[in-house]
């Protein structure tokens, strides 16, 4: 037993590295294009590189589409909606999806392990939640198949035809489940884009539509960069454009439609508020907090990354805070037990630090546990940045990374005023353990999605979506399919 | 033999936070009849007007969107009461608008019919719009209906009380304070709606009528960056085109109605309530 | 009915004064810890400081001194042919056989530990409790289990489960107090969160979750919050007060996350047996079954480890 370090009956624990196996994860050196139920390459034979954040090694290359392959897609769809997919009764149409859940779930691990190589989160996030997440949206849309008259209310819905999706990087999976789950659902069929920097599951999830023998077109995958993504919104033939990223995109897009039959969902960048009433349940709360800044290390568009914690307590949250985030373990995403794995790509680090150092310059006060970063890879700490006001950019500005803007407040009018006073309205928390409260507060927040003594929580039956700069329309649950449906009367 | 009188003519004036001020720009349209003759001249409403305007709907707004549905309710059925009392006022502006006395009167009777339907919506769209959904966690999570906020309508080309009614009333019924851009070749209409709803019980800034130009009107309407949404109707293809390129920089919402909801009642009114509603989803842990 | 009084009143003003406790939020934070991977020398390391916490227990109305005889043997020697293993903490016994226990390990550094008051309900008089408290510290007895009057906590006589814990810490003379909470009888996570605070003030040295007798026993939620709630008392007060769960925890890898749990909760300075013990009787062979799994690289039978 000489290898092992000596015995200790005190003192620090140390967990061993535990790291999940990647020989499950198959990855091909290159995936084309997913056009009519075929991996094809570019029509210019245009390629990049996928990475792993974790290492900055190469994964695999992938097709980068163009105008001419974005245009195939369409026409793909098109076809597949005009011959198949709207012919198709409704019921096995259904059917279809529920074998898409059950596929995704057959491969839950293989999937997780990419999700978790390409982008870079732990592998317990990808494990627990992305994918079987990304399965259930699947299972839940399947059933409505053959329901959609009590989705809408007095009218006969139809299909709206061809969905153009666009999604981002932070959740691929899982986004591309929200996205073609509801679409096909609804009767529609779909050419979508993953982000560039976390192509794999996507195009694995073509595979399982090969496998699971849906028919050609149905789903399309292009994969590329923004101008791949600008070309599917730019492309003659859509009926809807579903996007989910930055609120910049957001807009062009918008402008992009504009004038066109087009209809639209957009969800876009947040800046939510975290409120903390001095009679919450304050260690609750706390796990609350790093849930809902430090979950796939700050990048999701629903993050609170502003603290408002009540005056009379900030101090005693705080250490409890700091306390919790020093037991966060921040390393190789394929540790099972990695709390905050790595930063997505490099540009995205070099913007978290840049915003790191705009708060240092507008005066935050800079706080971290002092975990150690592996030495390779793209790794941030879990960040408090203290002694910021309303006025300060870190406190107004999406920051997208593992950083958490603390503030205090001393009214409840005062909590609701700063909770509202930004240009977002994805989501929201309140913590207090007055029920009159929680729904005074609940209702006041100019948010989408609210949650109350709890934080980041997802389910396929509850719809998600934004006010104001945080985008239009919603996604999941009932009101989610009345995106992908003709608003015509019977 | 009947002494000579002379009428005494109305200014027609803009509505805006409950007050009817002169256009601040001093400047006016001639309203003429169909034959050309002089009829009146109607405020043409400027940006600023509008700014204003805005102003009065975005404070009128949490007083009006806390108001409870009931209430709402009774406000708008006393709109209906008001128009239907003020009849023959409607009759003589719709005519000078250009509708026959037979139109105008039908015009008048619908509308007020509709205003009734609304006033019904007001504690029902709600439940029919919300959901409890069935999340798979130790949760209660439900989605409501928001109001949107600040609200601009462009009231329709084809004129008629109708057209007005039928965005003015499921935005407010819905909790949503409201500018209507009133059409220029049927302004008098709109005023008389607008002293209808002065004299109802609808609290100053919640509805607020602007008459003027759309093409100067509108480009203001969509890229003002306090007006949350976007009503309309008719808008032509380069108009949408304007709407929507301004609109995206602040997300502006636009639904457009069905043009047959703005011609006629029909089973669509849940449809215009919803289309300026935001939702809301809300989560809480359940257990003790 | 209970008469509230004056003091109780009191009590109660500080004790609902205690953090709230959202249940939903404990569970999710306790599954997460149970999702905490612990492989190879980080497994053993633990595996081991496992053993040195567990307050090895027998509550038999069966028992007898040759029963306790074997148990003690076991805590000496919990295995013929692991090299490296610690001794358990302690053995725990009812007062009757602390005698037959203490002459068992007088050579030992092991503790005994005795259930006084009455156990597992305490529903006897005060002064046949504190005698029976005084008779097992007599005998030999290092460490004190208490039960509080749950009746007397849920009734809102909170300054009588007070002033027993004061007088039972008091006959108790030098050996250390574990109050027993019995949380299963508590009803909710806040009283669990109150009952810990209202015996830390009364000078418990541990709190301890359950006799064992009453289902649910320990489970990690509720050690979640009494760990918490010493956490507070620590940065309210300074003082020091150790965690006992009790009941349930038969599995190596749970008792892993326990001290997973422990570490993440209240830190490293709370990992050691002066501080948290595991009360278990059948927690200690699967500890050493995965041991000898970690030592041999294969699978054990259950046989191969003694059974007392």
């Amino acid at each position: 037993m000489s290898e092992h370090s000596p015995l200790a009956f005190e003192g620090a624990w140390a967990l061993s590295p535990a790291p999940e196996s990647s020989e499950s994860a198959h990855i091909a050196d290159h995936y084309g294009l997913f056009i009519n139920g075929e991996f094809v390459d570019a029509e210019d034979g245009g390629r990049f590189d996928t990475l792993n954040p974790a290492t900055e090694s190469t994964l695999a290359s992938v097709s980068h589409a163009g105008q001419a392959d974005v245009h195939k897609a369409v026409q793909a769809a098109r076809n597949a909606y005009d011959s198949v997919w709207s012919k198709m009764p409704s019921r096995e149409r259904g059917k279809y999806l529920f074998r898409l859940a059950r596929a995704i779930a057959e491969r839950a691990r293989e999937f997780a392990v990419i999700e978790s190589m390409d982008g870079g989160k732990p592998i317990r996030e990808s494990r627990d939640i992305d994918i079987p997440l990304a399965s259930a949206h699947f299972f839940y849309h399947a059933g409505w198949a053959d329901k959609l008259s009590y989705a809408v209310s007095g009218g006969t819905p139809r299909a709206l035809g061809v969905a153009a999706q666009i999604i981002p990087w932070n959740f691929p999976l899982l986004m591309a489940a929200w996205k073609i789950a509801p679409a096909l659902a609804c009767g529609n069929t779909v050419v979508l884009k993953p982000a560039e920097t976390t192509p794999l599951t996507a195009l694995k999830l073509a595979e399982l539509c090969q496998d699971i023998d849906l028919p050609p077109g149905v789903v399309n995958i292009v994969t590329g960069a923004g101008d791949t993504g600008a070309a599917l919104a730019e492309v003659q033939g859509i009926d809807k454009l579903a996007f989910t990223g930055s609120t910049q995109v957001g807009k062009s897009l918008m402008r992009a439609l504009a004038g066109r039959s087009v209809r639209y969902t957009l969800e876009l960048g947040g800046k939510a508020a975290n409120v903390v009433f001095d009679d919450a349940a304050i260690d609750q709360a706390v796990e609350g907090i790093v849930n809902g800044i430090f979950f796939n290390q700050g990048h999701v568009c629903c993050a609170g990354s502003r603290l408002l914690v009540q005056e009379s307590i900030a101090e005693q949250l705080l250490e409890r805070l700091q306390a919790r985030m020093a037991s966060l373990i921040v390393g190789d995403p394929l540790d099972k037990n990695t709390d905050v794995g790595a930063i997505n790509s490099r540009n995205q680090l070099t913007r978290i630090e840049d915003y790191i150092d705009i708060g240092k310059t507008e005066g935050a006060t800079l706080w971290d546990a002092g975990q150690t970063l592996p030495e390779t890879g793209l790794f941030c700490r879990p960040t408090l940045l203290c002694d910021v006001a309303q006025s300060h950019r870190v406190v107004r500005e999406e920051i997208f990374g593992p950083v958490l803007t603390v503030q205090t407040f001393r009214t409840f009018d005062e909590a609701h005023a700063k909770a509202n006073n930004t240009r977002f309205g994805l989501s929201g928390g309140v913590w207090t353990d007055k029920g009159s409260k929680v729904f005074d507060m609940t209702r006041r927040m100019r948010a989408g999605v609210v949650w109350a003594n709890t934080f980041n929580k997802f389910d396929p039956s509850a719809p998600f979506g934004g006010f104001h700069e945080s985008g239009i329309g919603r996604e999941g649950g009932l009101h989610g399919l009345r995106a992908y449906l003709s608003e015509a009367r019977a | 033999m009947s002494e000579q009188r002379l009428a005494v003519a109305k200014t027609y004036k803009l509505f805006i936070g409950g007050k009817f001020p002169r256009t601040e720009s001093g400047r006016y349209i001639a309203f003429e009849s169909s034959t050309g003759e002089f009829v009146a001249n109607v405020s043409r409403a400027s940006r600023k007007d509008l700014r204003n305007a805005v102003v009065a709907a975005r404070a009128a707004l949490s007083g009006w969107c806390a108001a409870n549905a009931y209430l709402r309710g009774q406000i708008l059925y006393r709109i209906a009461e008001m128009v239907e009392s003020r009849q023959a006022q409607f009759v003589d502006e719709l005519m000078r608008e250009g509708m026959t006395r037979d139109a105008a009167q039908y015009d008048v009777q619908r509308s007020v019919d509709w205003l009734v339907h609304y006033a019904g919506w007001s504690d029902k769209y709600m439940q029919i719009l919300s959901a409890v959904n069935p999340v798979a966690s130790q949760h209660f999570c439900f989605t409501v209906p928001e109001p949107v906020g600040v609200v601009t309508a462009i009231a329709p080309r084809s004129g008629g009380l109708f057209g007005l009614v039928s965005v003015l009333a499921p935005t407010i019924v819905g909790g949503n304070t409201l500018i209507v851009i009133a059409d220029a070749a049927h302004p008098l209409t709109s005023v008389a709606l607008a002293e209808a709803l002065h004299a109802s019980d609808v609290p100053a800034g919640v509805a607020n009528m602007l008459t003027g130009r759309r093409d100067e009107l509108l480009p203001q309407a969509v890229s003002h960056d306090d007006i949350d949404a976007l009503l309309s109707a008719d808008l032509t293809d380069d108009e949408w085109q304007l709407a929507q390129e301004q609109g995206a920089d602040h997300l502006q919402r636009q639904p457009q109605l069905p043009t047959s909801a703005i011609r006629a009642p029909g089973d669509d009114g849940l449809e215009a309530i919803a289309c300026l509603q935001e939702m809301k989803t809300t989560w809480h842990p359940a257990a003790q | 009915m209970t008469e509230v009084t004056g003091t109780d009143q009191l009590w109660r003003d500080e004790l609902t004064r205690q953090p709230a406790v959202d249940s939903v939020g404990v569970a999710e934070r306790a599954a997460r810890f149970q999702t905490r991977s612990i492989k190879n020398d980080s497994k053993r390391q633990g595996l081991l400081r496992v053993l040195s916490m567990i307050d090895l227990t027998t509550l038999e109305g069966a028992d007898t001194p040759g029963k306790v005889r074997q148990l003690c043997t076991k805590a000496r020697q919990l295995h013929q042919s692991l090299p490296g293993l610690p001794s358990v903490a302690a053995v725990c016994v009812y007062p009757s056989l602390v005698e037959v226990a203490k002459a068992s390990l007088a050579d030992t550094d092991i503790a005994i530990a005795s259930v006084a008051t009455a156990f597992p309900s305490g529903q006897a008089p005060l002064s046949v409790r504190l005698e029976d408290t005084r008779a097992a510290v007599a005998a030999g007895a290092d460490e004190i289990d208490m039960v509080i009057a749950r009746g007397a906590f849920l009734a809102g006589d909170y300054t009588r489960v007070f002033d027993e814990i004061v007088a039972i810490k008091q006959a108790c003379g030098a050996a250390h107090l574990k109050v027993i909470l019995e949380t299963g009888e508590l009803g909710s996570l806040d009283n669990v969160r109150r009952a810990s605070w209202l015996a830390m003030r009364a000078g418990a040295d541990f709190i301890k979750t359950s006799t064992g007798k009453v289902q649910p026993a320990a489970t990690l939620a509720v050690t979640l919050v009494m760990l918490q709630a010493i956490g507070d008392f620590y940065r309210r007060t300074g003082k020091i007060i150790g965690m006992k769960p009790a009941g349930g925890i038969s599995s190596a890898k749970l008792a892993l996350h326990y001290l997973v749990m422990l570490q993440e909760t209240l830190g490293p300075e709370w990992m050691n047996k002066h501080r948290f013990r595991f009360g278990a009787s059948s927690l200690a062979n699967d500890v050493l079954m995965q041991l000898a799994r970690l030592h041999d690289g294969r699978y054990q039978s259950p046989q191969r480890f003694s059974r007392d």
